[in-house]
């Protein structure tokens, strides 16, 4: 802020008028400007807020900066997660100070361009009312915005800091100190040897269950759509309400019976299998058995949403399109390269980037199908874990808090970069300002 | 001749695909709720025709001392239900805020509420536990419904944006005109068009905490506070080949309304999902 008061100042072609010492005054304390513009009021209040946030908060955020750069230096007394939690905070209440602090500023400034144009500022009356009209949507906005900031930003802000120490089960306080560690927790997953295999192993698994889940799930949802679509087909309304029952069942309810269906021992599949004349299958304590079992059930959970999707484009699809193609004679894969699946594409792409997301953060049919198991000695993970379901083991089970944010960093990077991908094809958001 | 075979060929092959594909999606529901209706307790025993079948291990949820599944379910409802409301109230609010009124931060609010739908709130959960601990929600449903509350602000925003948006800005206009106030308009007017896509919210924020099994496991510790999902994994989990039946039975009873719930309006999730995917 410094730096503008200088910038403004040193530019030789603007003339040194009122709004400039006006925003000035204003940098220097919240309200000055505007008593300077003679916002009698108006400054007086502003100068009052201003005492009034650094008389509240100063203590407060006076130990919550000491306490997020040291996090503690006394073991038992200073309890440095606690510290961490209040240095976040302070950070976001300085945050909202510098938010009215600059529109203080900006107040000033506009105030005294409108006096340098010769005309009255507008008076306490009038402001009070476009106050209260104009407020209308941040009243609206805030408690969801708190909400918001409370159970997720500062969650998520409260993880990145502390993939950055070194918070543990042997470093917890109140009767030990938490340390920054900088990007030790980063350089060890993919360093020290144990972390490494963990990491790698599952890591490479996350993206092809990711990959080969969504893809399949999509396509077997596309082709039964696309069977049932076919003029010739009868009792259309059966099929479909039947195949949808996958996705109406809730979806921990099937994987838990599909835990029993897949029992080594008990279970039905390999009931069947033997009687087959196969043998039983380790689905269970196998791990690449169980990330078979995994992905076919993923199938099952997953294609009766692609199935509707699909359905809903197909019907929209002009016949006429296809009554031409006839006409130049083309055959029923042409039909479906050229015409069907560009389009069913182009319309479901967003929702399958999503679908992909999705899949990447699956927990629920890894932990519930097996807990992430069958276990692997040597490693932190177990055979089928996919990075979410490590993140919960290693909080849960091992309270590596540390690495269990450093991973979920990871995820956050990855969820990230598909979400650019998404947002950039967004036809909506580029729209955005039209509407208005 | 040949033509006609082909064709015919090819419309018997998709009735056997279909045929197929039935087996396999009813096999898992006709199999569980067979097992409900086993005498035995054991998964051994159970199987999709049930000999002498009976009901008692319905009858053993409701009634039986030791089983707790009346109270998981009373809860499960109980946060679905608040959940439901509030986010119905914080989501319209915000949503008419950005649909119709210019305000600092506008632009980046719509920006950073796109870029947070895309992060599961259980992405957070080592934060969640430390923090729900530091300020005594650990253990408590308000804490998971304040999770559940928050985490649904940024995609619901934009779907119910997108109604307001398609709700001609006349109407309101008109309104102003003839002396409506902010909330006037808002609460008599707004509101009430807005049903529909309100509808769908308060159905998605009901069925989430229904069927949802991490955050209540991460956030509910003590046994007469658990919701279904933790509570019927428990019970497989635990005593697994003995209980199994029992298990099924419950399993049943979650997931026959939420199916015919869902068979009802599943045309609306499908058009939900996919305008909130294009909106965001």
């Amino acid at each position: 802020m410094v730096d503008s008061q200088v910038e403004t100042a040193s530019k030789p072609d603007r003339p040194w008028g009122k709004p400039q010492i006006a925003a000035c005054l204003s940098v220097l304390s919240m309200g000055l400007g505007q008593l300077y513009n003679r916002q009698w009021a108006k400054g007086v209040f502003f100068l009052l807020i201003q005492f009034s946030y650094l008389g509240v908060f100063f203590d407060f955020l006076n130990i919550g900066l000491w306490g997020i750069v040291t996090l503690g230096t006394i073991p038992k007394l200073d309890h440095s997660i606690l510290l961490l939690a209040q240095g976040i905070i302070s950070l976001l209440i300085i945050a909202l100070g510098l938010v009215f602090y600059f529109l203080n500023i900006r107040d000033a400034y506009k105030v005294g361009k409108i006096r340098e144009r010769g005309e009255e500022p507008p008076g306490i009356k009038e402001t009070y009312q476009t106050v209260t009209g104009y407020g209308y949507p941040y009243l609206l906005v805030a408690p969801g915005l708190f909400l918001l900031i409370a159970v997720v930003v500062f969650p998520l802000l409260f993880m990145i800091f502390l993939a950055f120490t070194n918070y543990d089960l042997y470093h917890s306080p109140p009767a030990k100190l938490v340390d920054w560690v900088g990007f030790d927790n980063f350089f060890n997953l993919f360093r020290s040897e144990l972390w490494q295999n963990s990491f790698i192993s599952v890591f490479q698994w996350t993206v092809v269950f990711t990959l080969v889940s969504t893809t399949v799930q999509f396509g077997l949802g596309l082709f039964l759509a696309i069977l049932i679509h076919q003029k010739r087909v009868r009792f259309k309304k059966f099929w479909r309400t039947v195949l949808i029952l996958p996705w109406a069942v809730p979806a921990f309810v099937s994987i838990l019976v599909f835990t029993s269906l897949f029992d080594n021992t008990f279970g039905p599949i390999n009931a069947m299998l033997t009687s087959l004349g196969l043998g039983g299958v380790p689905w269970m304590t196998d791990p690449f058995w169980t990330k078979i079992a995994i992905l076919l059930i993923q199938f099952w959970l997953g294609f009766p949403f692609s199935m509707a999707l699909c359905t809903g484009v197909l019907q929209g699809i002009s016949s006429d399109l296809y009554e031409a193609a006839e006409v130049d004679g083309a055959t029923p894969f042409q039909k479906f390269r050229s015409i069907t699946l560009p389009l069913v594409l182009y319309a479901t792409a967003p929702v399958l980037i999503t679908q992909y997301a999705f899949n990447f953060n699956n927990f629920n049919i890894i932990y519930l199908f097996n807990e992430g198991g069958p276990p692997i000695p040597g490693s932190t993970a177990g055979g089928t874990d996919i990075l979410i379901s490590w993140v919960y083991k290693l909080t849960f089970d091992s309270f590596k808090y540390n690495y269990a944010a450093a991973v979920t960093i990871i995820i956050a990077l990855v969820v990230m970069s598909i979400s650019v991908y998404q947002f950039r094809r967004t036809r909506s958001f580029k729209e955005e300002d039209l509407i208005q | 001749m040949t033509a006609k075979w082909q064709s015919h060929l090819g419309l018997i092959v998709t009735y056997a695909i279909l045929l197929f594909m039935v087996a396999v999606t009813l096999y898992p529901i006709l199999w569980v709720i067979g097992s409900s209706l086993n005498p035995g307790t054991s998964l051994y025993s159970s199987s999709l025709i049930p000999q002498n079948a009976t009901l008692k291990h319905y009858t053993w949820l409701f009634t039986s001392p030791e089983s707790q599944y009346v109270t998981w379910y009373l809860n499960t409802l109980k946060i679905a239900g608040i959940n439901s409301l509030l986010s119905v109230l914080l989501t319209s609010l915000t949503a008419y805020a950005f649909s119709r009124y210019k305000f600092v931060g506008r632009k980046y609010g719509l920006m950073s509420f796109l870029v947070l739908q895309m992060f599961p709130s259980i992405m957070a959960m080592v934060a969640f536990y430390i923090l729900l601990s530091m300020v005594k929600l650990l253990d408590t449903h308000l804490g998971l419904i304040l999770i559940y509350a928050g985490g649904q602000i940024p995609f619901n925003t934009y779907l119910v944006k997108g109604y307001f948006d398609s709700i001609p800005r006349g109407l309101d206009e008109a309104a102003k005109i003839d002396g409506a106030g902010h909330n006037t308009i808002f609460f008599r007017i707004m509101l009430p068009l807005a049903k529909p896509i309100l509808a769908v919210v308060a159905l998605f924020n009901f069925i989430t905490p229904m069927t949802d099994f991490l955050l209540p496991q991460i956030v509910l510790t003590s046994p007469e506070k658990q919701t279904l999902a933790v509570g019927l994994f428990g019970f497989i989990n635990e005593q697994f080949n003995n209980n199994f039946t029992q298990f099924a039975a419950g399993s049943v009873l979650v997931a026959i309304p939420i199916a015919v719930v869902f068979l009802l309006l599943q045309r609306y999730f499908v058009t939900g999902l996919a305008t909130g995917a294009t909106k965001g």
